[in-house]
């Protein structure tokens, strides 16, 4: 792992990074198994689902950033809205 | 009988050089920036988990606040000076034969200048005792001082960027139009068209792709601003000329926090993905939306 060192990893943060990897594979075994049709739903515009994971990510980030810039509350509760954020692009955006 | 064409997925390995090159350029730094952002970096081999710490101390900055709201200024005005006057410039070059050559050479010229050059091209030309430009506007009666006012500071830098970077802007445009064959021009003049009937209906809608691309890059550059504005005003006078990297660099390098400089790096990342994000759709949509008027 010394070959790693620099990048001065920590658990939080790989955590977070496996997730988004496993999230991306599952993607691609989903595409795979069952192609996305583009479609129109509560956003403004056509998305396929690659668009909504991706704009769903972004709300997530955003979510979280706005939580830690306005509340001193403890960050988790950022964390479950911004992963409902998702939820909600996926299925109905 | 149709036979279905067998799907040859070896394709996908030649990705893979691309995908190496990415990682080792973009992903891995990225991801190494995230495990900064939550850590206090006390020496290379001693550092402590802090959380969103950083984050909370970057999003309540007011500095950064402050910073951010120069930076959206100063991309809006970049955008809306040279995406028209790109536009202008390449509408009345000539189209053929060595005018046009020489055109495109003079140009392209200031896109060869490297930067902290084109800083030093202007220090030196608006500064009131021996450049060109602030000695003519000095004579003129214009009390202008760069290096004192901010609004002198702010309009230099954006003169300057626009000298820098419309040529690029013209250069697409330019590439835009001559795509545009000239059965589209026959076919508006036969119908009397006005010249700006032709420029509303033929030639802004064909040119819809690559100012995309213009507006795109130059609202990228223009947000990741460094080098011309420290070349020239060092970010002065006060703060009046600090864009968003010259804060950051302050903070990476002037005062080496490495933990808030990554957690600032990563939001200034987002931002820059959510504008372009929001533009490229809304450029998309309202040619879409034209289109379907068209066929209607």
């Amino acid at each position: 792992m010394d070959l790693l060192s620099w990048m001065a990893w920590t658990a939080p943060v790989a955590i977070f990074f496996v997730c988004i990897a496993l999230m991306l594979i599952g993607m691609t075994i989903w595409e795979l198994r069952s192609p996305t049709v583009p479609r129109k739903g509560l956003l403004p515009l056509v998305t396929t689902r690659g668009d909504r994971l991706f704009i769903g990510l972004l709300l997530a980030a955003y979510i979280n950033l706005a939580w830690t810039g306005v509340t001193d509350l403890t960050q988790w509760w950022g964390a479950m809205l911004g992963a409902v954020g998702l939820v909600c692009v996926m299925r109905w955006g | 009988m149709s036979v279905a064409k067998p799907v040859n997925q070896r394709a996908w390995w030649l990705v893979l050089p691309v995908l190496v090159s990415v990682a080792f350029s973009a992903l891995i730094p990225l991801m190494t920036v995230v495990n900064y952002s939550v850590q206090d970096i006390l020496s290379p081999s001693q550092s402590v988990f802090v959380g969103w710490e950083w984050y909370k101390e970057v999003l309540r900055d007011p500095e950064l606040h402050s910073a951010l709201f120069r930076q959206l200024i100063f991309s809006a005005a970049v955008l809306a000076i040279q995406i028209p006057l790109g536009i202008a410039l390449a509408l009345s070059m000539p189209k053929e034969g060595w005018r046009s050559s020489l055109v495109l050479v003079l140009l392209a010229m200031p896109l060869l200048v490297p930067w902290n050059v084109v800083g030093t091209i202007w220090q030196i030309f608006a500064r009131a005792d021996i450049g060109l430009l602030g000695y003519v506007l000095t004579q003129l009666g214009f009390d202008y001082n760069y290096a004192q006012e901010p609004w002198d500071a702010w309009i230099t830098v954006l003169v300057m960027d626009v000298w820098h970077w419309t040529p690029l802007v013209a250069l697409l445009a330019f590439a835009g139009l001559r795509a545009i064959p000239e059965a589209y021009y026959q076919a508006a003049r036969i119908d009397g068209a006005s010249r700006w009937a032709v420029f509303r209906y033929v030639q802004l809608p064909k040119l819809r792709s690559v100012l995309m691309i213009a507006v795109l890059l130059r609202l990228m550059d223009s947000f990741m601003i460094y080098t011309e504005p420290f070349v020239l005003t060092g970010g002065g006078p006060g703060t009046a000329t600090t864009f968003l990297s010259q804060y950051l660099t302050q903070k990476a390098v002037g005062q080496f926090d490495l933990g808030p400089a990554a957690a600032f790096s990563l939001v200034y990342f987002l931002i820059i993905l959510l504008l372009c994000f929001v533009l490229y759709n809304f450029m998309k949509s309202v040619g879409a939306g034209e289109q379907q008027a068209r066929s209607a």
